[in-house]
């Protein structure tokens, strides 16, 4: 077979006995729900072509069938960890699109809710990132102590995941009577257990000798590959949207963005262990500050319409970088078209640049501290 | 403990265990009353009041214990018992069982976890059962394209394989499968053994992550080979001996890991890597290459490699406690029998309870010393098992290019400095002929 055969686009390529390629995943422990084809010659990575998709669910073309209310449910699957953040510029984005002003009280209790979920989400992910790594005892421990903040959200919204909590003009309901005082109770604690967490793992000498100057990522290809979130700012630029476009409260709030020079899996790494740190100081901040009374949502009509033809675009920085939400309306109760921007996907794309040349063994370490959903990525 | 587990009542276990009794007689009457039937055959009769004693005619003897325990003693002198039972595979499996069951409970306990709770009633003790079970009721599926007796053969291999380490380390004085007197070049070859297994099971499944974990196994025994054997010339030296036993025996004052601390710290850290523990699991690292070269196996012929893998771990473990650790010797723990009460019966009010042929097995083969031998060794080699399965709690895995270099730059330097501490001793007059002994 040559190459006038093939469809437009192909070509064949001639085999190369030294290379095997290797299918890695879907169904395997170390790719998540997707497959990366990776060529190795030896214990060295040639090429890797990673190949998401197998979670699409259309979620852009749902949102085209749903009302501005009933988009909300199905909106934050792509990450149930992480639903607040997901549905946060959804919500942003209808409540300018429809003119709504929004209580004072209810944007402190969405800064507190998205925060809990960026740490709910960071200790999953790092639970994941413990296991790739071998270490079984930081996948038992972030599992375990990610209930605590469960716990605070079950008390918030009534559900354990998927809250579906942020609404357009506030939130759902208000906070369970004495919640201040479990949260801070909580948050205290749970920042105490994850500053244990060095010990064993952040400066465990066996993962800073395999995680460090692995996978570097230039402060130039990151920017000009368009890495966001904690990839981004491992990388050396300080870009927090919570910083550079705040929204709702959080220009009132004192927030430190954390950025490392290096670059590698180990910095990659740590971003998100000191973003939840940096989140648990976000929360008591917003505990402290916010309005202790007073209504936190601004009742809609049935069925409200967009005004006219227009759209907007809005953005938040979600637990893997900046999540956009494009909502164009035609006048209509649903929105005519809705377009999810994620961070998964723009950080996988630098996965080819980083695992080149790499060890075999790296892989894992590499690919999972890209900060990666793959659920989120296929939407 | 859990609010959802019921708790644990020991009247409810009792109960349970009398309504199980029907199955446990049901279940000797079936297999385990043939299997006595074919042992009698196999042990030299001994000759009662003039007659010798046929198998039949023995079980007419099982209720008289003056005639029975003659025949258990001639039994556990045998060849067979010792490969089958105690210091062989039956005494290292039980052990090697144990340590799967404290391995999970204690893994569990360092992760903030319960581990196994329900089978079995206590604590999850009967899972390893439930598990093996499952194992054994599982289809085997042997991959299309493998070379299908190497890869049959394989496992079974790595059991043998196993056994035949576990052969050749001395429980007790005396009590020892293989009493070879290179016994330190036969575990040697022994260990040389497992890589050859390994790679012919990788590279008959014809199937790729096997293969890449395969050539890794391969890669780490063999470079671990050479600081393990160095490691161990220093023990060598000082004793003058290849004879594990007479090198446990050398020991009675003193363990080898007083005088040859690098040697021992050098072949503990050799030891978890040919046993693929974390942090060199490398050959079953699941995120990168699935499980290694195990991945193409299935059913019980995983159960197999699991339990070789478990018995390794006890050889080694019981390696060092016999080459560092002084094998069976220790303080005096456990008490004199009281043999008056054997020799002269116990009073029961009117009557006298003596048991004719009790003194015989007490003083020539259960004696207080071999009792306490035995003590020692295990609680030695429990002590060395913990502190191997302890880094899997704590560390992650390290990358193959780490551990080459860790193997061939840092322990085999190591290990000629203990040859080097050894020598000096040998020569300062310290240890050897007309030292300290």
């Amino acid at each position: 077979m040559t190459n006038e055969f093939l469809p437009p686009g192909l070509a064949l390529q001639k085999a190369d006995e030294r290379i095997m390629t290797l299918n890695v995943g879907p169904q395997h422990p170390g790719s998540g729900h997707m497959r990366i084809i990776v060529q190795i010659d030896g214990d060295y990575i040639v090429a890797c072509d990673p190949d998401p998709g197998y979670v699409h669910r259309g979620e852009e073309k749902m949102a085209e069938y749903r009302n501005y209310i009933t988009n909300i449910p199905h909106l934050e699957r792509p990450v149930i960890h992480d639903s607040c953040n997901v549905l946060y510029p959804y919500v942003l984005g209808v409540e300018d699109l429809l003119g709504i002003e929004v209580p004072e009280r209810a944007k402190y209790v969405r800064v507190i809710c998205s925060e809990l979920n960026r740490c709910i989400y960071t200790m999953y992910w790092l639970a994941i990132y413990g296991i790739f790594l071998g270490h079984s005892t930081m996948f038992m421990w972030p599992a375990g102590d990610r209930e605590l903040l469960i716990d605070l959200m079950e008390k918030i919204s009534g559900a354990r995941v998927t809250h579906a909590h942020f609404v357009p003009g506030g939130v759902r309901n208000d906070l369970p009577p004495n919640f201040e005082e479990v949260c801070l109770r909580q948050v205290n604690y749970f920042e105490k257990r994850i500053r244990e967490y060095a010990a064993v793992f952040y400066d465990n000498p066996i993962l800073i000798s395999r995680t460090q100057d692995t996978g570097v990522l230039s402060r130039e290809d990151a920017i000009r590959l368009g890495v966001t979130g904690s990839v981004l700012r491992a990388s050396g630029v300080d870009y927090d949207l919570r910083k550079k476009e705040p929204y709702d409260v959080y220009e009132e709030l004192d927030v430190h963005s954390n950025v490392m020079k290096e670059g590698d899996s180990y910095a990659r790494s740590k971003i998100p262990w000191l973003d939840m740190l940096e989140s648990c100081n976000i929360i008591k901040q917003a505990l402290e500050k916010m309005p202790k009374s007073g209504s936190v949502r601004v009742k809609l009509k049935p069925n409200p319409k967009g005004k006219g033809f227009n759209s907007v675009y809005k953005r938040v920085e979600s637990g893997r970088g900046s999540l956009g939400c494009h909502i164009v309306s035609d006048g209509k109760v649903e929105p005519y078209r809705l377009k999810l921007s994620v961070g998964s996907f723009r950080n996988l794309i630098a996965l080819p640049y980083l695992l080149k040349g790499e060890k075999l063994g790296n892989m894992p370490s590499v690919y999972w501290s890209l900060n990666y959903w793959p659920v989120e990525a296929d939407r | 403990m859990s609010v959802i587990a019921p708790n644990f009542k020991f009247s409810k276990f009792i109960q349970s265990l009398i309504s199980d009794v029907v199955w446990f007689v049901l279940i000797f009457s079936l297999i385990g009353f043939p299997i006595i039937m074919m042992v009698l055959f196999f042990i030299p009769m001994p000759v009662i009041d003039g007659e010798l004693l046929t198998p039949f005619l023995a079980f007419t003897y099982l209720a008289d214990p003056t005639r029975t325990l003659p025949i258990v003693q001639s039994f556990m002198m045998t060849d067979m018992f010792k490969i089958m039972a105690f210091p062989g595979f039956g005494f290292a499996a039980l052990l090697a069982a144990g340590t799967i069951f404290v391995e999970r409970k204690m893994l569990a306990k360092l992760q903030l976890r319960v581990g196994p709770f329900y089978c079995g009633k206590f604590e999850g003790i009967l899972q390893l059962m439930g598990d093996g079970l499952k194992l054994i009721s599982k289809e085997i599926i042997i991959p299309a394209k493998a070379d299908k007796p190497i890869f049959w053969a394989a496992p079974v291999l790595f059991v043998a394989s196993a056994a035949a380490f576990v052969a050749l380390i001395p429980v007790a004085p005396g009590w020892v499968v293989a009493d070879v007197d290179l016994g330190l070049l036969a575990v040697f070859a022994v260990i040389g053994f497992f890589p050859i297994v390994t790679i012919l099971s990788a590279w008959s499944a014809n199937s790729k992550f096997p293969f890449i974990g395969g050539i890794r196994a391969l890669f780490q025994m063999v470079s671990f080979e050479i600081p393990l054997i160095l490691s161990l010339l220093g023990v060598v030296m000082v004793t003058g001996s290849l004879n594990l036993s007479e090198i446990a025996a050398s020991q009675s004052s003193f363990p080898w890991i007083l005088f040859l601390p690098v040697g021992a710290i050098v072949f503990f850290i050799t030891m978890l890597a040919e046993l693929e523990r974390i942090p060199f699991d490398l050959p079953e690292a699941e995120s990168e290459i699935v499980a290694g070269w195990l991945t193409e196996l299935s059913g019980m012929m995983y159960g197999l490699v699991q339990l070789g893998t478990y018995l390794k771990l006890y050889a080694f473990a019981a390696l060092f406690t016999v080459l560092f650790l002084g094998g069976w010797n220790g303080p005096m723990i456990v008490p004199q029998f009281p043999m008056e009460l054997v020799t002269e019966g116990i009073p029961l009010g009117p009557i006298t309870a003596k048991i004719g042929g009790l003194e015989p097995l007490l003083t020539e083969l259960i004696t207080p010393e071999m009792i306490n031998g035995v003590l020692m060794f295990v609680l030695k080699t429990v002590g060395v098992i913990f502190f191997i399965l302890l880094p899997r709690g704590v560390f992650p895995r390290i990358r193959v290019d780490m551990l080459l270099n860790l193997g061939w730059h840092k322990l085999i330097g190591l290990a000629f400095v203990n040859i080097f501490i050894a020598l000096a001793l040998v020569y300062a007059g310290v240890l050897g002929p007309g030292g300290l002994q």
